[in-house]
């Protein structure tokens, strides 16, 4: 006998944290092979990095609030916010922005709200648009993909590039490209017309080339996760739906200044985001008409904000906007309770 | 069979929300037949083994009982006798461990049985029961102490009268059994589905209702064929369904058995007599077969003794009162890794610390797991609002915010997110990755919010009290004050009216005190002439009148006249000489007894 009585259910228990985020980050193995494939060293280096300051921040700070370290970071949230803050980063991101990134993430974002569970905004995003706006040039450093590349950097070139700011060969200038997003953004900014841009030999069949099978993997990784019923499919399939819906009645009226619908999906953090940012359950609505909600209107603001404002990319704009707004949302979509009136 | 029932196939069922799949772990216990089990050597029979007032012992310490006596009556409406299960002698009547989630002692008779089964003189049969009127049947059922056997113990009486504004239309019967583990009504159903159907037929006639569904779950062909057979060779075949539904936990809690078969929701906070059906569990239908057909008090029941603890799981036909050791003695014993012994299933049962806690009616499984079968889920994450829970809850509640608001003891919040439809199923805490004991938190929550409600209605008492208290003194002070007014303006008339006012007074009581004023009027006056202030210490000792001299002499050195340093009715009555029935009135002690030397 225990001598503590507890109270019921006395089953096994069939879930366990670190087990839902051991499996997101299985899911993300895809995408992030592609992504080392098309862009090089610098991606898994900064991820080690990443993953090295959440844990040694978690650790510290919950030592700060006199509780143990050890079930914190053996939760694996910190790993998991640390990786997609990799992914979403440029693969040459010099180290000491990753740790001011990481830091915030994980101390202000995360852990001054109340660590995990607590904090209204998704760290990872949190911490991409503090650097975004603190530091644009170099969050906007991207390489080409390796396609597209005149010069692939080698491990120790990657290396050099993070911790020491050398790029190979004496000149970024050589080495780097703009995203398809930016590219897009650029070319429109100066009144050329689509059919003009995508003559370029940067596009590929709907997106920039390269980058438009990046998404692919990730979509394979968030199937993974629908499917082992760590998520479900509403949050990702309503802001798919949501952005495919915003791009295509843009594009209908005038495909000359608005992207194919499957460019926007497939180019920046569309579909990372749909599966695996805008699904983080702490900072998404959990009612599930909310989460229709919730993830429509992330789909359409990253349409909004990519078309109309200041930043190329803006998942994760869209995603601490619509943070801010779950609550909210939650309140006004619960569902009716066994034995109610609807609507009472 | 289906060639002969095919409307089984066609019966459309529906789903509640959410639910879960458990390992039902039914084979550890199904096989095999119900054992009987030998008389023990003590019974020890709670007076309340069932929802609402507990019994009153009839019996003494050292009275000889038989089987089936009334040793205990009702008290009240909502209520059960207990009947002795077998014959011997009361050797106490104290506090003993029962089974309650609390592990507190309750109220029990305790009987040494004799070992001889002697039967006390049973009622009659009432096998031309259909003759009857329900309101005799019900009696019956009341007399023989029949109540809920699937777990809640409600008195099966009360349950089958809904009254005349709940016409019955359904029967539902009961035969889910849900639970992990549980075996004894698939038991039941193998090999007493005659006494159920006969249950049914009582039942039928007892609440007027057209028809009858029996819901098993799909994971007990026995019990489905079983009672599909005595369907066929009941007469009442027409008005009967058995009807297979898919095994979900919790699909045999009333409300969702409900919905499952019929598609109806019983309102919240309500009861399914609200939406013309009665549902009751397949063992209190064979309960109440024997207590119609054969007088027989329910005083047997059938019990899992399950769980890989326990040596050999079996179902056990039960003396009610039979101590809990005596069975798992039966079962050959607990193995060495038994981490927890529970009364009821894994889901919804509650862990017992004593194996000396008796079977009660509604006891129906004991269940001893091992530390593999109920591990320690450890400290509990915090939430992470994954949502899993919100996605099992039955009663489609929001689980995660009911957890957030009891948590921070927030009572009107966790109501307005509809806690008390919570039926404490363990959906959302199974599932929950956090390992929070949510249900825990639930019931925490509810009993602070009865707690809170008992203060709020004394509370609420007090002030109501305290409301009348103000305004009858308020209302006792305007009477006062009129009648003041009234004399006062008597006064102030009476000098124009002088000749004619006394004679006409009728009140001789009211003409002593006008004549008493005048006096003391006349005297003040002549007093006044001889210019003598009137003062309540004429009659003073004289160390007390040095006393009241000095207290003077130390008024007039800090400047204070004599009347101004007197306050309050004293003041007045000093100021106002003529009107000495003011002073009267507000009655200063020294004021009044001048007047009375006067």
């Amino acid at each position: 006998m225990t001598g503590v009585v507890v109270s019921s259910p006395h089953s096994a228990r069939i879930n366990r944290v670190d087990r839902v985020m051991l499996q997101v980050i299985l899911a993300l193995i895809p995408g992030i092979l592609a992504m080392t494939w098309l862009f090089g060293w610098g991606l898994l280096i900064n991820m080690g990095l990443a993953v090295t300051f959440a844990i040694a921040a978690e650790a510290l700070v919950m030592r700060l609030r006199g509780r143990p370290a050890l079930p914190a970071i053996s939760d694996l949230t910190a790993v998991v916010t640390a990786v997609l803050f990799a992914i979403a980063v440029p693969p040459i991101l010099p180290w000491w922005l990753t740790l001011i990134g990481i830091l915030f993430a994980i101390v202000v974002v995360k852990q001054l709200y109340g660590g995990l569970g607590y904090n209204p905004f998704n760290p990872a995003m949190a911490a991409y648009v503090l650097l975004l706006i603190s530091y644009p040039v170099a969050m906007t450093t991207w390489l080409p993909p390796q396609m597209l590349a005149d010069q692939t950097l080698t491990f120790g070139d990657s290396l050099r590039a993070i911790f020491l700011g050398l790029a190979p060969g004496g000149t970024w200038d050589a080495v780097t490209a703009a995203t398809p997003l930016g590219e897009m953004r650029t070319q429109l900014g100066v009144n050329r017309m689509i059919d003009e841009i995508r003559q370029s030999p940067l596009w590929g069949d709907f997106g920039g080339r390269g980058w438009e099978w990046v998404g692919n993997w990730f979509l394979l990784g968030g199937i993974y996760l629908i499917w082992k019923r760590i998520i479900t499919w509403h949050i990702p399939v309503a802001f798919i739906a949501g952005l495919l819906v915003m791009a295509g009645m843009f594009w209908a009226l005038d495909p000359q200044t608005h992207p194919f619908p499957a460019f926007h999906l497939f180019s920046g953090g569309a579909i990372l985001g749909a599966f695996f940012i805008a699904t983080d359950p702490v900072t998404a609505c959990t009612t599930k008409k909310g989460q229709l909600i919730f993830g429509a209107a992330i789909g359409a603001l990253v349409f909004v904000i990519r078309t109309w404002g200041g930043y190329p990319d803006a998942v994760a704009f869209a995603v601490l906007l619509m943070n801010i707004a779950a609550p909210t949302i939650d309140y006004y979509t619960q569902p009716r309770v066994f034995g109610h009136q609807r609507g009472s | 069979m289906q060639a002969t029932q095919p409307r089984f196939k066609t019966r459309r069922l529906w789903q509640f929300h959410g639910g879960i799949h458990v390992p039902d772990e039914k084979a550890l216990s199904n096989a095999g037949t119900v054992e009987p089990t030998p008389c023990p050597k003590f019974l020890i029979l709670p007076l309340q083994q069932h929802i609402g007032a507990p019994a009153n012992p009839i019996v003494k310490v050292g009275d000889r009982v038989l089987k089936g006596q009334v040793i205990a009556e009702p008290r009240g409406y909502v209520c059960a006798p207990v009947h002795a299960s077998s014959s011997g002698t009361v050797i106490a009547i104290e506090d003993r461990p029962v089974p309650h989630p609390s592990g507190l002692s309750a109220p029990c008779v305790v009987i040494e049985t004799d070992g001889r089964e002697t039967w006390a003189e049973l009622p009659e049969p009432l096998t031309d029961y259909e003759s009857l009127d329900p309101a005799v049947l019900r009696d019956r059922v009341r007399a023989c102490g029949v109540v809920g056997m699937g777990g809640a113990s409600f008195p099966t009486s009360v349950k089958l009268n809904p009254g005349k504004d709940h016409p019955i239309h359904t029967l539902v019967i009961n035969g889910a059994e849900c639970e992990p583990y549980i075996t004894c009504d698939d038991l039941l159903m193998r090999e007493r589905s005659g006494d159920v159907l006969q249950g049914v037929r009582i039942l039928l006639h007892l609440l007027g209702a057209r028809q009858c569904l029996i819901g098993i779950e799909d994971n007990k062909p026995g019990a489905i064929e079983s009672m599909r057979l005595a369907r066929a060779e009941s007469d009442i075949k027409d008005r009967v369904e058995i009807v297979a539904i898919p095994t979900l936990y919790p699909s045999g809690g009333e409300k969702q058995l409900i919905k499952v078969l019929t598609g109806r929701e019983v309102p919240s906070h309500g009861i399914p007599a609200q939406i013309g059906i009665v549902c009751q569990n397949v063992g209190t239908a064979a309960a109440v077969a024997d207590a119609v057909l054969l007088g027989r008090p329910l005083i047997e029941r059938y019990v899992t003794v399950t769980g890989r603890a326990v040596a050999k799981p079996s179902n056990l036909n039960v003396r009610v009162g039979t101590p809990a050791a005596d069975l798992i003695a039966q079962c050959g014993g607990l193995r060495d890794d038994l981490r927890k012994l529970v009364c009821g299933g894994p889901m919804m049962g509650f862990e017992i610390d004593s194996q000396a806690i008796p079977i009660t009616k509604a006891a129906n499984c004991l269940l001893a797991l091992t530390h593999a079968e109920s591990p320690d889920p450890g400290p509990a994450l915090p939430c992470i609002r994954c949502g899993r829970c919100a996605d099992a809850c039955p009663a489609s509640l929001l689980p995660q915010q009911l957890y957030w608001y009891a948590r921070s003891k927030d009572l009107d919040r966790v109501q307005d997110y509809n806690l008390f439809d919570c039926i404490e199923c363990g959906c959302c805490a199974h599932v929950c990755p956090s390992h929070i004991p949510l249900v825990q938190y639930y019931r925490y929550a509810k009993t602070e919010s009865w707690a809170r409600e008992q203060e709020k209605k004394k509370a609420d008492h007090a002030k109501a009290r305290h409301t009348a208290k103000l305004e009858r003194q308020e209302r006792q002070e305007r009477e006062r004050q009129a009648k003041l007014r009234t004399k006062k303006e008597a006064a102030k008339d009476k000098p124009a009216a002088k000749g004619e006012a006394v004679p006409s007074t009728e009140d001789p009581k009211k003409a002593a005190i006008e004549a008493a004023r005048q006096r003391a009027a006349a005297k003040k006056a002549a007093l006044a002439e001889q210019g003598v202030v009137p003062k309540n210490t004429e009659d003073l000792g004289a160390a007390q009148q040095q006393q009241v001299a000095a207290a003077q002499a130390r008024r007039r050195a800090v400047g204070l006249g004599e009347s101004e340093a007197k306050a309050g009715p004293e003041a007045q009555a000093t100021e106002q000489p003529s009107q000495p029935t003011q002073t009267k009135a507000t009655g200063p002690k020294a004021a009044t007894a001048s007047e009375e030397q006067a």
